[in-house]
């Protein structure tokens, strides 16, 4: 596995990728914020933000619907907020009977239930844009100037930097439970669920030692290598004046949604 | 088919700013009081060490071993990494694991994060840690027990504070969310439990210097079994008070100012969270919260099943 494996980065030379990580991460965040703050049923607000996000994957040169396709991931928790729709008094719109029960769709549960899906299909797209712009590496390191305490973005990056060193790890481990797990074609092999969770529970064991005595030696060798508690990056990170216009520009955009959502 | 999202992580949208915000407040604070610790007791040489832990709990997740009808039992590991790592280390590493989950994966949202560490990371850790603790000088049976018991009620802790932010965030309706949420993970958590005792115990057998005295395990002070003590009460006795009388648990909220809105559902899916026929009884509520469990669990699985086909 190499080791940007897990990286969502698409390398294109566009002007949101020039842009400076702690731009990008702002305004996502702000544009997260915003929606938040949209009440419920601010359709022109709504589709105004669409039309935010649509312009940013233009302008990325993704083409506009890389975020859209990306976007379900989140829809599963959908699930959670069904039952607002039964739930908000307001006008009925429709009743069904399902095994015992009436349920009585009102409009204000079903505006509020869609309001909480857009809001939520809005901000993940902003999200999936951020890490496909933006080199992760290069994100954490945002995140340390935007003064996220050095402790967790060392952390972070460590997490990153050998979380594909592990995973290679886990597939050895799997694999080596597949080989040894051979059954004749119509029977089944191993025993009961409490068998299964006990190798389950030796292999996450087992991979703790594995990644406990791989710490030790990847200290050693950073040692070896100068390490003095802190990490150096290339990358200068310098605000330039177009940081600044895109930023107030971006800002600008998110205040008129608002204006517009509560007019 | 590297990475699949587990069920507690919750998307932006889902809670309101407000109560975003809070937690956000309670996750901040209880941060920056593990990162002064761990600076304090922690050397350099922590820093690589935490790094790969957390990438090991974020690669154990992946671990999964089929149960039953294409389910399987996975890892969320709170528990685990406050026992093998302490607990402010286990919270550290538990959040730049759902932090890394929210970024680059978008698994849970960007301005929920706080309530996602709160809810995984930092309850998860005080309750493994804390009941660890109080029997960390027992027998080795005693150890793994606790732990079994430790890492199932974090994981029920999770649902638990998940379910009351929905609900404090007008998203779902309490008598709903609570047995839905509590029944998935009450299952969920066995999965965790079994995993966690049976990884310690490989650890005990092979690397028992690891978790003895004067290991990482067993440094942090005794106020932790206070802590997590409580906290596990709480669980304990919230949750079948929420479920069987989630009015009385609104009416507290409503007195205490908890909920600005208080919002006179007529709750038509089931009508005061009871079955009709059945009266007002605990019985009838939790069978109510069995007919949510199902319902809950077969989209799951439905879409679950979608999800696959696809990739």
């Amino acid at each position: 596995m190499h080791f940007d494996a897990f990286d969502r980065y698409h390398d294109h030379d566009s002007f949101i990728h020039r842009l400076d990580p702690r731009v990008k991460a702002v305004v996502t965040v702000v544009f997260i914020v915003s929606n938040a703050l949209l009440p419920d049923g601010a359709w022109f607000a709504f589709g105004f933000a669409w039309l935010f996000l649509l312009f940013c994957n233009l302008f990325s040169k993704l083409g506009y619907t890389y975020t859209l396709k990306r976007s379900i991931i989140a829809l599963p928790f959908a699930l959670i907020a069904i039952t607002v729709l039964f739930s908000i008094p307001g006008n009925p719109i429709s009743t069904f009977r399902f095994l015992m029960w009436d349920f009585t769709i009102t409009d204000a549960g079903l505006l509020r239930f869609i309001s909480i899906l857009i809001r939520s299909w809005l901000s993940v797209q902003m999200a999936i844009l951020l890490v496909a712009v933006t080199r992760f590496p290069d994100l954490v390191h945002a995140f340390e100037h935007l003064r996220v305490p050095a402790i967790l973005t060392t952390i972070i990056a460590f997490l990153y930097r050998y979380l594909f060193v592990l995973t290679d790890e886990v597939f050895r481990l799997l694999r080596a439970r597949e080989s040894r797990s051979a059954a004749a074609p119509g029977s089944r092999s191993g025993g009961g669920v409490m068998w299964r969770a006990k190798i389950a529970g030796n292999m996450a064991g087992q991979l703790f030692l594995r990644s406990y005595e791989r710490s030790d030696r990847i200290y050693n060798a950073m040692l070896a290598r100068g390490y003095a508690g802190h990490l150096y990056t290339l990358n200068p990170h310098e605000m330039k004046s177009a940081d600044y216009y895109a930023t107030a520009f971006a800002i600008a955009v998110i205040f008129l949604m608002q204006v517009i959502g509560r007019f | 088919m590297l990475y699949s999202p587990a069920p507690l992580h919750i998307p932006d949208g889902f809670l309101s700013l407000i109560v975003s915000i809070i937690c956000w407040v309670i996750t901040a604070l209880t941060l920056g009081a593990a990162i002064s610790r761990t600076n304090k007791s922690l050397g350099e040489r922590q820093i690589p060490l935490m790094g790969v832990m957390a990438a090991f709990i974020f690669a154990a997740q992946m671990i999964n071993f089929p149960v039953a009808g294409g389910t399987s039992g996975h890892l969320l590991g709170g528990a685990l990494a406050a026992i093998v790592l302490g607990p402010w280390a286990g919270m550290l590493v538990m959040t730049a694991v759902i932090a890394v989950q929210a970024l680059l994966f978008q698994d849970g949202g960007l301005l929920v994060m706080g309530a996602n560490i709160l809810n995984m990371g930092l309850v998860t850790a005080a309750i493994g840690y804390g009941l660890y603790r109080s029997v960390s000088s027992g027998t080795k049976t005693a150890r793994l027990g606790v732990a079994g018991v430790a890492a199932w009620l974090s994981v029920m802790a999770g649902a638990l504070l998940t379910s009351l932010q929905l609900w404090l965030s007008g998203t779902s309706q309490l008598g709903i969310v609570i047995p839905a949420m509590l029944g998935v993970h009450a299952l969920i958590g066995v999965g965790e439990a079994l995993i966690t005792v049976f990884a310690l115990a490989f650890i005990m057998q092979t690397r028992p210097d690891l978790l003895g005295e004067g290991s990482e395990s067993a440094k942090a002070g005794r106020g932790w079994i206070y802590a997590g003590g409580l906290i596990s009460l709480l669980v304990v006795l919230l949750s079948p008070f929420a479920s069987a009388d989630p009015d009385g648990l609104e009416r507290v909220a409503i007195n205490m100012g908890f909920i600005d809105t208080g919002r006179s559902a007529p709750y038509e899916i089931i009508p005061d969270y009871t079955l009709p026929f059945l009266g007002e009884t605990a019985l009838s509520t939790i069978l109510a919260g069995v007919a949510g469990i199902v319902v809950v669990g077969i989209l799951i699985v439905l879409v679950g099943r979608g999800m696959k086909a696809k990739s």
